[in-house]
């Protein structure tokens, strides 16, 4: 699992990446009540806002952390927003992107070096 | 933060691993470890407990020992019937500007010989001024600096405070006591506060207020409760968050607040108007204004935010008001908003639409409060 700077974790699965918000991410937004998610299909370029959260405090933007086209939504999360805060890493999952450059990958920290980015 | 200002509990919100934010010049709990959505619900199932110290406290002494002659000097600068209020009770008031735009929202109270009110702490230094500037000639203004406030607020709440005394039980909603004793502590109190739920705001020496809270946070329905579910209980309950909902550029007509101007003070009344603003005030409560204050419901998830401008239709048209607060309700299950709109607009049920991040969600006109308020009457 590698991480970036904006709190997303991205984990590798064949030829396709899974995207969601860490723990810490969850846990500084407090309880998340509303997920926005991308349409399938969307191609993306990094930076873009693709997933909008609002918690009980405040509206987030998750930016794209890739650029590629987005595969697969997790569409629970309409619904039932709470997952993020629930499991982050897992079911918390919030869309899965097919990169056009892998090698955009390669920044991103492993969570050794995302642990002492959060300090 | 070291220019921040403290409550007497600061170290013990610490102690109980409060996340703190500036507010209002004081350093405040936002949310302690179970979280807004959590305290939120405990509130509304049982008992939560509030750190409001750090709003002002002001005592109104009339020189003359006669609380008639302070309420008559109390009524120049608010729209409500001061002289009419019961010994022992409570009442919402605000203070006005010359255009009856809303200085501050209080909550006055008759202590039989003086008057003790209560204003945000956000506009506390403004309001002392205010008071000394046109009660002097014959009231003494007193700032009560040493003393804390704490609300314990939901169902559960009159439990709990009957265990330290039995008394408190026999209060009714908005009535006041003086010299309770509360396990050894000396408290005034109301009963009263800003959930919509029954509940109790407690005054004590500043001393007394660890020891109070500790003894409090002792039984098993008490968990202590953050500003962030203290603003979505009171927008859930529908009651105004002044520097949001109210300001100097709204009136208290406009923004549904006419039922706190008694009959009296009401054109047609024995004392109507000498209050600031009272042309524009009358006027508009006899006429109509021309924007109002209301509930909004968003359909789908998605919260309207303050500063979220409104329209008309799902496309095209002028903006016709904008929200003012607005978040999702842990009790109500959704997104809830209010603020203000054309009249036109104002009616319960009337669809409008919300500019939501560039596209336009519906929300209905909703009437307030979101959430039944449990008061006891």
């Amino acid at each position: 699992m590698k991480f970036t700077e904006e709190h997303e974790w991205l984990r590798v699965e064949d030829d396709i990446v899974v995207v969601g918000i860490t723990e810490h991410a969850a846990e500084q937004l407090g309880d998340i009540v509303f997920v926005e998610l991308p349409s399938v299909g969307n191609e993306v370029t990094k930076d873009d806002e693709v997933v909008v959260i609002e918690s009980v405090k405040a509206a987030s933007d998750i930016l794209a952390p890739i650029d590629g086209e987005i595969m697969e939504v997790n569409d629970v999360l309409t619904d039932e927003p709470s997952k993020v805060n629930d499991d982050p890493l897992g079911d918390g999952w919030m869309f899965k992107i097919k990169p056009s450059d892998a090698s955009q990958m390669d920044d991103f920290m492993d969570e050794a070096a995302y642990k002492k980015f959060i300090g | 933060m070291s220019d921040l200002r403290v409550t007497p509990l600061n170290a013990l919100h610490k102690e109980l691993g409060a996340k703190m934010v500036p507010f209002a010049g004081y350093e405040m709990p936002v949310q302690y470890p179970m979280g807004v959505m959590k305290e939120h619900l405990h509130c509304r199932a049982e008992a939560g407990l509030f750190d409001v110290s750090h709003m002002g406290q002001v005592v109104i002494w009339p020189k003359s020992g006669n609380y008639a002659d302070a309420a008559q000097a109390l009524e120049t600068l608010v729209p409500v019937d001061v002289a009419g209020l019961g010994e022992m009770r409570q009442r919402y008031a605000m203070f006005l500007n010359d255009h009856g735009g809303i200085l501050d929202d209080l909550m006055i109270a008759n202590m039989g010989d003086h008057i003790f009110v209560v204003v945000n702490a956000g506009c506390k230094d403004a309001d002392i001024a205010h008071m000394q500037k046109h009660l002097s000639d014959t009231c003494k203004i007193e700032v009560l600096d040493t003393r804390a406030l704490l609300a314990l607020q939901g169902p559960s709440a009159v439990t709990v405070l009957s265990r330290l005394n039995g008394a408190v039980a026999d209060m009714k909603f908005m009535d006041v006591a003086r010299d309770v004793d509360l396990d050894g502590i000396s408290a005034v109190m109301s009963r009263s506060g800003y959930t919509g739920e029954d509940g109790f705001e407690i005054s004590v020496a500043a001393d007394d207020a660890e020891a109070l809270t500790r003894k409090l946070l002792a039984h098993d329905e008490v968990e202590p409760i953050g500003l962030g579910a203290r603003d979505s209980l009171r927008l859930e309950a529908g009651l105004c968050l002044y520097g949001h909902d109210i300001d100097e550029g709204t009136t208290p007509i406009e923004a549904g607040l006419g039922w706190a101007i008694q009959k009296v003070r009401r054109a047609g009344g024995a004392r109507a108007g000498g209050f600031p603003g009272a042309d524009v005030i009358l006027s508009q409560q006899a006429d109509g204004p021309v924007r109002r204050r209301v509930g909004l419901r968003p359909e789908g998830r998605a919260p309207m935010r303050e500063g979220t401008q409104l329209y008309a239709h799902a496309e095209g048209g002028d903006v016709i008001g904008h929200v003012t607060s607005g978040a999702f309700g842990p009790t109500l299950g959704g997104p809830m908003s209010m603020g203000y709109v054309a009249t036109a607009f104002a009616g319960p049920e009337t669809m409008i639409y919300g500019d939501v991040r560039g596209k336009r969600l519906p929300a209905k006109v909703t009437a307030m409060p979101f959430v039944p308020a449990n008061f006891k009457r």
